[in-house]
């Protein structure tokens, strides 16, 4: 068990203090790089509690993919990094207020949490001990069986989204080249190659 | 009392401890001087098949060649350019090699034979891959150095588009399973390896395995003729080695996952009398070496691709193909009532 705490209090340590670092730190690269481990540090604390599915998709997810893509973007804007730094105190209040109000929320929302005796009886099945059931299988059978329709909407909420930006970034360019593959393997002998005879110290 | 507390913390954390320390060095070690010989095994093979005789001074045929190669490394300078942010450009080498390493913690060589056994190591092994990109886009950032960053986000690219068709094989690979287990992948390929049922699959995850271990034909990160090794160009010495060992540990990395996944991992080819006499991890470390064979075949045979092409394969071919197949799996498995029944 004490490995288990020390474990927890170092990613959870780790975690608080490379948050602090995403927004403190001076170059954006660094606040990236700061970013992705307090990821991969709330990945430890998710397999700390027996969470390992979510703990691995966060690692896949976030890290794998969204941060490199994030990171991509990052390293290849021009910043001033002094003006950068102006800006800071002059955003500091109402960033302060907002992350206070959401301080707040998260304390009355925690705080007063009772699940009605209602909700309670008609609740849903039992949860089964962890050497029972996988965490995958358990997820999935509640995603996909439960709640199929939420995970659909979700779906098709992404699907929207998807479509939305690429509509919003795709212009048709006249005049643009493009590979054609199946045009270039149909292309007959004849079309590409011309055997010519060359007279010795003529040319063609 | 005193005992008493000293026998909890033998039995607790020392004794368990002691002896994860010796499974990993038991399971290290060996990869290591694998990873080594590899790297002679592909110069001998590329020399070959081109007709050349290939290391053959130092040792008898060449044997000690890796030991030279990586002494004449250690004991070269390391050179860390003036812009370079050190500590970055330190860290990368060693991200990548470490990367290359952990992720061996849950692959199975033989029957019972692995350090853990977790219940989502497919999934383990997918996200460890799948940060692979960090050494080398920090390599690429951090060198301060045109051709590198070049290098640096071709990569990340490259590796960002073949893994979404990976998942997808996975994806497959599991609808068969029913577990993400990697023991358990192995034990339902007692009948059939996945390679058979799943041919189109095992292509499309080998060739994305050579895309993700920024192999050739898509070495394009590297591309010595164009960006002149791209984001390894400012490294030196033992940090170069270590990006050289981290890429031939992925190399091993990605055919152990193959096998694993597609060869029926520790199973014999039959399981007859001559066939299951060898032991598992005989036959493992066999479709290993044959898949790395493959790896360095397609080095000497096939040209490099070009940047556009590579991701349209990878977008517009690999990933409708892939997903096409996802469904196709699920739908037979589900007409045919094959499903596994899983917990």
């Amino acid at each position: 068990m004490i490995i288990q705490a020390l474990a927890f209090y170092l990613f959870a340590a780790i975690t608080v203090a490379s948050g602090f670092m995403v927004i403190a730190s001076r170059n954006p690269v660094h606040s990236v790089l700061f970013l992705i481990l307090a990821f991969f540090n709330a990945a430890g604390l998710f397999v700390l509690m027996g969470a390992e599915f979510l703990g691995m998709i966060l690692v896949i997810v976030y890290v794998g993919a969204v941060a490199v893509l994030f990171l991509f973007v990052v390293m290849m804007l021009d910043i001033n990094f002094v003006e950068l730094r102006q800006g800071f105190l002059q955003y500091l209040p109402i960033g302060g207020l907002i992350g206070f109000i959401l301080l707040v929320e998260l304390a009355l929302v925690l705080g007063g949490w009772v699940i009605t005796p209602a909700a309670r009886s008609a609740g849903t099945d039992p949860i089964p001990a962890l050497d029972q059931v996988t965490n995958t299988h358990a997820l999935g059978a509640v995603i996909y069986t439960k709640y199929i329709y939420l995970f659909q909407g979700a779906g098709l909420i992404l699907l929207v989204a998807m479509i939305g930006a690429i509509v919003l970034t795709l212009r048709s360019r006249p005049g643009v080249k493009r590979q054609s593959i199946s045009e270039q393997v149909n292309r007959p002998r004849g079309d590409a190659v011309a055997v010519r005879k060359v007279e010795p110290r003529k040319g063609i | 009392m005193t005992e008493s507390l000293w026998q909890t913390l033998w039995t607790g954390y020392v004794f368990p401890g002691g002896l994860i320390l010796v499974h990993i060095l038991m399971l290290t070690v060996p990869l290591l001087i694998a990873v080594a010989y590899l790297t002679l095994m592909e110069r001998k093979v590329l020399a070959a098949m081109s007709l050349r005789m290939g290391p053959n001074v130092v040792g008898p045929f060449g044997l000690l060649q890796p030991f030279a190669d990586a002494a004449k490394l250690i004991f070269k300078e390391t050179i860390i350019p003036s812009g370079a942010n050190k500590f970055l450009f330190i860290a990368a080498p060693c991200i990548t090699f470490i990367l290359a390493l952990i992720a061996w913690a849950v692959i199975p060589v033989g029957e019972g034979l692995v350090i853990a056994n977790i219940n989502v190591g497919v999934l383990y092994l997918f996200a460890i891959s799948s940060l692979g990109v960090y050494g080398i886009i920090i390599a690429g950032w951090s060198s301060n150095s045109r051709y590198a960053f070049l290098g640096a986000l071709r990569s990340s690219a490259q590796m960002v588009s073949y893994e979404v068709s990976m998942g997808f094989v996975i994806i497959s690979v599991l609808l068969c399973v029913g577990s993400l287990n990697l023991s358990a992948i192995v034990q339902a390929q007692k009948t059939v390896w996945f390679a058979i049922p799943l041919f189109p699959m095992f292509i499309v995850f080998f060739i994305s395995a050579l895309a993700e271990t920024n192999r050739h034909p898509f070495d394009l990160p590297e591309a010595e003729a164009e960006l002149v090794a791209g984001y390894q160009v400012e490294y030196s010495s033992m940090a170069f080695a270590l990006f050289f060992l981290g890429e031939y540990a992925n190399m091993i990395l990605m055919s152990g996952m193959t096998t694993i996944l597609f060869l029926g991992g520790w199973l014999p080819p039959f399981d007859i009398a001559p066939f299951n006499w060898i032991p598992g991890i005989v036959w493992f470390c066999l479709k290993i070496f044959v898949l790395l064979f493959v790896f360095i075949w397609v080095r000497a045979t096939v040209p490099r691709y070009r940047y556009d092409q590579l991701m349209r394969l990878g977008w517009k071919v690999f990933l409708p193909f892939s997903l096409f197949w996802v469904v196709l799996t699920a739908g037979v498995l589900l007409a045919f009532d094959l499903l596994p029944k899983g917990v």
